[in-house]
């Protein structure tokens, strides 16, 4: 009797797992006619890279909870007291395009992309003490359609792909004393590639808070 | 060194330069206007502030390669352009300017902020103008000047 | 600024129109007026017969009825270029209106008739020419009236002036540049009435500068703006570490760029470094990065903030040499441990960090040379260029340009700017050279208010009040082996160490105040106030203290502890609590108010803030200040001043408001890592209120900085309960 009800219990486990990935949308179709699944496992291990991407100083310092950005691999508070704007570009006198031109300066040392701007509060990977956010927390984030402009897993790799200001993260320029930004803990490619297993993956977040 | 065709205060003017020299350099040698100062090189101070195509920009740090066909607008325009000479007003009526030197920026960004917002609130200025240094720090003034000026500007 | 042709047009015309004062005459009357002379007068400076240096004009009527007064000090924000031209005006009744001012080049006759150099500092612009430039109005006032007197054949004494016109007996009237020519003529009177205070039509006004608009429009020249014929960009690459030399470069890479001049070697005030020479700045501070030097650093001491903290603690626990001892220096080990405090402070280095970047220009012709430097020290800079030129100081033109700030940066004893100038002007006979600090070369390039120990023993009365206070004081002494140094140093203590304790105005028995002046390689120099900006703090904060423990009210305690016959402090700490009571009684939740009093170049001022903590940082929301100044020639410059000049205090509590040393090397590079206050770090509001007097007017540029540190951080103690006795507020 006892294996009869752990059989059963075991195939109710594999259908409602199955129903689970059915609803949180595993099965990604439309971009790619390969056999383009990861496992839970695998995407979960992805995520990790992508984390790390993310909580580097050239991604996060514009990913801020606060009313500022960060500069510096230190993360200290960006100087001359520029603030987010009610739209993250700013304020009428003290812009980011203000300083940051649509391409790197490095004979003076600002780094620069196509509309720098800071990234919305919906989007922010830290606490308001400038801590970055735990990976679970900053996975939630990243999936959430309501946070992130509508974004599903497509759209995201397609977003770590393109993106003007993240490709920005790895031709960061020069700073003033003319040595290179510290680049991120990854190439783009493997950045990317990780992202799409991650999505392939069912963009799976980690347990916990 | 290359040629530049630059759009200064609606004049077409030509300069040649090595390409990574900040406009701040071109305004003030190539061109001798030297209303636009120098105070830090690295966008830290606002003493070299202009427009570029309206927005406050810190010239030290932007180099004539990056600026294009943008329009730019100096300090020396200021006269003429009815905020700017409500701005000038206000601040020559309040006595606000020490030793001066930071002046020219923080008009260019009052300037701006007017321009974006007329009736700007005390969170509007401090924030706009957070960005521009005074040593002599007359800051006090600054803010009623900017109020006065709005006040002026209809 | 002016071109040399244009100049030497000026002078011209000046020579025709304008009314010679000689220096003699005013010298002489200007000795009986100064005997009881503040720190720097000794004998040496009196009843000397001036040199002629030409020009040396102070009055310039031009026939179109514009009236150009020469002022004998720099212009950086103090506002003196219409102050003191007011004065003369008043006294010559010249129409305001027709007044423009220009700043002196460097002349014997332009020297401070107190201190006997050219010079502005000690806050004693006003001060110390007050009554020189009162005479020099009257004076050409007679002139123009003796003038009129001959024409009309009339007495003087039935003419009166007003607005640049004399009016004789009948209808008789006759403008002041139609006279301007006979009056030349005139001998000039020995004695002359001045005017009686309620005569004053514009001293004691209000009256709005006259360089205002021209620093709105942009077409205000600075030094650093100078442009002439053929002139060149220089910069200096400095050494890491002071003093250290040179031992090799490589400019092959600097060179390969377009419009670089030359690279040499020159020789520093210590030390040695490398000078690009290139027709553009932007050339220049590229050339100069990539050279490649080989410094040789040895056999100097290299700073290092956490040696030199280690050192001074030692030596703030011995006894120094005495600046004051007044009753029992053993008192204070008399009382009881609990009736004690002892306090010990932390002030680190500061840099001036004006506005412009510091600068010289200079050209060398051989027997000649001309020189254009905003300067504080007009009379030593022209000596220094002289000296590394191989000429006379009257060989050497040397032009006034104003100044983007200056704050005491720009009066430097060794003229270590103006002679890095003139050692690379030397070398390119004939090219006028700019030599240009870049904002990095000013933030590491030492010359900063010293870093300071301060450790202090109170010991308490049965009556809450110090019964005994003794004090040690270690810092750099700004002047020893300087000419400077017999004037400032006694008994081996440099006073402007200690000014600010060891005078002050508390009536503080068993007084022991001793110094320590450490040699260290980093060179110093008189940031705004002084010594006041450490002392204050200290004094302030501690009566504070003081205050609090005896449940005394702070503003009512220091009218107990003050001595009777400080009628200055008391006066402003009495109206000062007069216009801050209003608000000091409706405090805001989450808002204290601070106080502080301090007596400082002969002006006395009282201070109330109200200060809340806003995203960690103390925000001063408002600033009430109480100013006696005697009378306040302007009171629109005395209020700009006190506003301002506290704003500029706040320096010192800035988070990144400390220059630090790490294996020899400054630390900080730009106004990123050495961050002075913006808008928001400054009061928000801040109403000045002057005590009306008659007394002569004594300064306002450096009074408002001591008071606005002490007076935040006891407004942040209320509100934290924490004391703050280091420099900078790096947390609350």
């Amino acid at each position: 009797m006892l294996r009869y009800r752990a059989a059963g219990l075991a195939a109710l486990f594999v259908c409602a797992f199955a129903a689970w990935l059915i609803v949180s949308g595993a099965f990604v179709h439309g971009h790619d006619a390969r056999r383009t699944t990861a496992s839970r496992a695998e995407g979960l291990a992805a995520w990790d890279q992508v984390y790390s991407v993310l909580t580097s100083p050239r991604c996060i310092n514009c990913h801020t909870a606060t009313n500022y950005p960060q500069q510096g691999d230190e993360r200290h508070r960006h100087f001359a007291n520029v603030v987010r704007g009610p739209a993250g570009k700013g304020v009428p006198g003290l812009n980011c395009v203000s300083c940051h031109q649509e391409t790197n300066a490095d004979s003076t040392g600002v780094p620069g992309g196509h509309n720098w701007h800071l990234a919305p509060l919906s989007m922010r990977w830290q606490d308001i003490n400038d801590q970055p956010l735990s990976s679970s927390a900053v996975c939630r984030a990243l999936v959430d359609r309501s946070k992130n402009n509508g974004m599903g897993g497509p759209e995201l790799l397609k977003h770590n792909q393109e993106e003007a200001l993240v490709l920005w993260a790895w031709n960061p320029g020069r700073r003033p004393d003319g040595s290179l930004r510290t680049l991120p803990p990854m190439s783009h490619a493997e950045f990317v590639s990780a992202t799409r297993t991650w999505v392939e993956g069912g963009t799976p977040c980690p347990q916990g808070k | 060194m290359a040629t530049y065709q630059l759009n200064v205060n609606g004049q077409r003017k030509q300069v040649n330069v090595d390409p990574s020299t900040p406009l701040l350099w071109v305004l003030r040698e190539e061109l001798k206007m030297t209303g636009t100062k120098y105070g830090c090189g690295i966008s830290a101070c606002g003493a070299c502030t202009v427009h570029l195509d309206g927005i406050a920009t810190r010239s030290c740090v932007v180099p004539v390669s990056l600026v294009g066909d943008r329009s730019i607008v100096t300090i020396e325009s200021m006269a003429a352009d009815p905020v700017g000479r409500a701005v000038q007003d206000a601040w020559v009526d309040k006595d606000v300017v020490q030793c001066g030197y930071c002046q020219s920026g923080q008009i260019m960004s009052a300037v701006a902020l007017l321009n974006a917002t007329p009736k700007p609130t005390d969170t509007d200025i401090e924030e706009s103008m957070g960005g521009n240094l005074c040593r002599c720090a007359t800051y006090v003034r600054i803010r009623e000047a900017i109020k006065s000026a709005s006040q002026q500007i209809k | 600024m002016r071109a040399a042709v244009e100049l030497e047009k000026q002078v011209q015309v000046n020579r025709r129109s304008f009314l010679q004062v000689s220096a003699g005459a005013a010298g002489g009357l200007l000795v009986s007026l100064y005997l009881d002379v503040p720190a720097f007068a000794h004998e040496g400076n009196r009843a000397q017969p001036a040199k002629v240096y030409p020009p040396d004009a102070f009055v310039d009527i031009r026939p179109d009825g514009k009236i150009l007064i020469t002022v004998n000090r720099l212009e950086f924000g103090q506002g003196v270029q219409t102050s003191l031209p007011m004065i003369l005006a008043d006294e010559m009744d010249a129409d305001w209106s027709q007044v423009i001012a220009d700043l002196a080049p460097a002349a014997d006759v332009y020297k401070d008739p107190v201190f006997g150099i050219q010079m502005v500092g000690g806050s004693g612009s006003i001060a110390h020419s007050f009554q020189q430039y009162r005479e020099l109005g009257a004076k050409t006032r007679a002139m123009l009236v003796a003038a009129a007197a001959d024409r009309w054949r009339v007495s003087p004494a039935q003419c009166r002036t007003e607005n640049s016109v004399v009016y004789g007996p009948g209808n008789k009237s006759a403008r002041y540049a139609e006279l301007a020519k006979d009056a030349a003529s005139k001998a000039i009177p020995e004695q002359v009435r001045l005017k009686n205070p309620s005569e004053f039509h514009l001293i004691g006004k209000k009256v709005l500068r006259l360089d205002s608009r021209p620093k709105c429009d942009g077409s205000q020249k600075f030094g650093l703006d100078l442009d002439l014929p053929g002139m060149k960009i220089a910069m200096v690459a400095h050494p890491p570490v002071f003093s250290g030399k040179v031992k090799s470069f490589d400019d092959k890479d600097a060179r390969t760029l377009d419009g670089v001049r030359e690279v040499f070697e020159i020789a520093l005030s210590k030390g040695s470094g490398v000078a690009v020479v290139a027709d553009r700045f932007w050339t220049a501070k590229q050339a100069r990065d990539r050279l490649k030097i080989d410094w040789d650093l040895s056999g100097i001491e290299h700073p290092d903030s956490s040696q030199l903290w280690s050192k001074y603690q030692e030596l703030v626990r011995m006894p120094g040499n005495i600046a004051v001892s007044r009753g029992d220096e053993k008192a204070i080990d008399k009382i009881a441990p609990a009736n004690r405090i002892v306090a010990e402070y932390e002030f680190p280095y500061l840099a001036h960090t004006p506005m412009e970047p510091l600068n010289a220009t200079v050209r060398f012709d051989g027997d000649r040379a001309e020189a254009w430097v905003p300067s504080q020290f007009q009379t030593m800079d022209q000596m220094a260029i002289g000296e590394v030129l191989g000429l006379k100081p009257e060989q050497v033109t040397f032009h006034t340009e104003f100044a983007g700030g200056g704050f005491g940066r720009r009066a430097v004893i060794d003229s270590h700017v103006p002679r890095e100038a003139a050692s690379i002007a030397k070398r390119l006979r004939g090219t006028p050279v700019k030599l240009i600090w870049t904002r990095e070369d000013d933030v590491r390039g030492g010359y900063y208010r010293p870093m300071h120990a301060h450790r202090v023993e109170v010991g308490i009365g049965p009556d809450s009040m110090p019964a005994a206070w003794r004090h040690v004081i270690v810092g750099q002494s700004l002047v020893a082996g300087t000419p400077f140094a017999a004037m400032l140093i006694k008994n081996g203590v440099d006073e402007t160490t200690v000014e600010g304790t060891a005078d002050t105005s508390y009536n503080l028995p068993n007084f022991h105040v001793t110094a320590h002046n450490p040699t260290v390689n980093v060179p110093v120099l008189w940031w705004r106030s002084v010594g006041n900006t450490h002392t204050a703090y200290v004094m302030e904060t501690l009566v504070d203290e003081l205050a609090t423990r005896a449940r005394i009210d702070p503003i009512e305690y220091r009218r107990k502890l003050l001595k009777p016959e400080a009628k200055k402090l008391r006066s402003v700490l009495d109206l000062m609590a007069e216009k801050s009571a209003p608000w000091r009684r409706n405090l805001a939740q989450g808002h204290a108010a601070g106080i502080a009093c301090h007596e400082c170049f002969d002006t006395a001022v009282a201070c109330a803030v109200d200060v809340s903590i806003e995203n960690k940082r103390p925000r001063i929301n408002r600033a009430t200040l109480a100013v006696n100044c005697g009378l306040a020639v302007n009171p629109l410059t005395v209020e700009s001043q006190f506003q301002a000049g506290v704003g500029f205090g706040v320096t010192q509590l800035m988070a990144r408001g400390a220059i630090t040393f790490k294996d020899g090397r400054v630390e900080q590079r730009n106004f990123d890592g050495y961050t002075p206050p913006y808008i928001m770090d400054a009061p928000v509001t801040a109403d000045v209120h002057i005590v009306p007097s008659t007394e002569a007017p004594t300064g306002c540029g450096e009074p408002p900085v001591p008071v606005i540190s002490p007076a935040v951080v006891n407004a942040l103690s209320k509100l934290t309960g924490k004391r703050y006795r280091s420099l900078p507020l790096v947390s609350l």
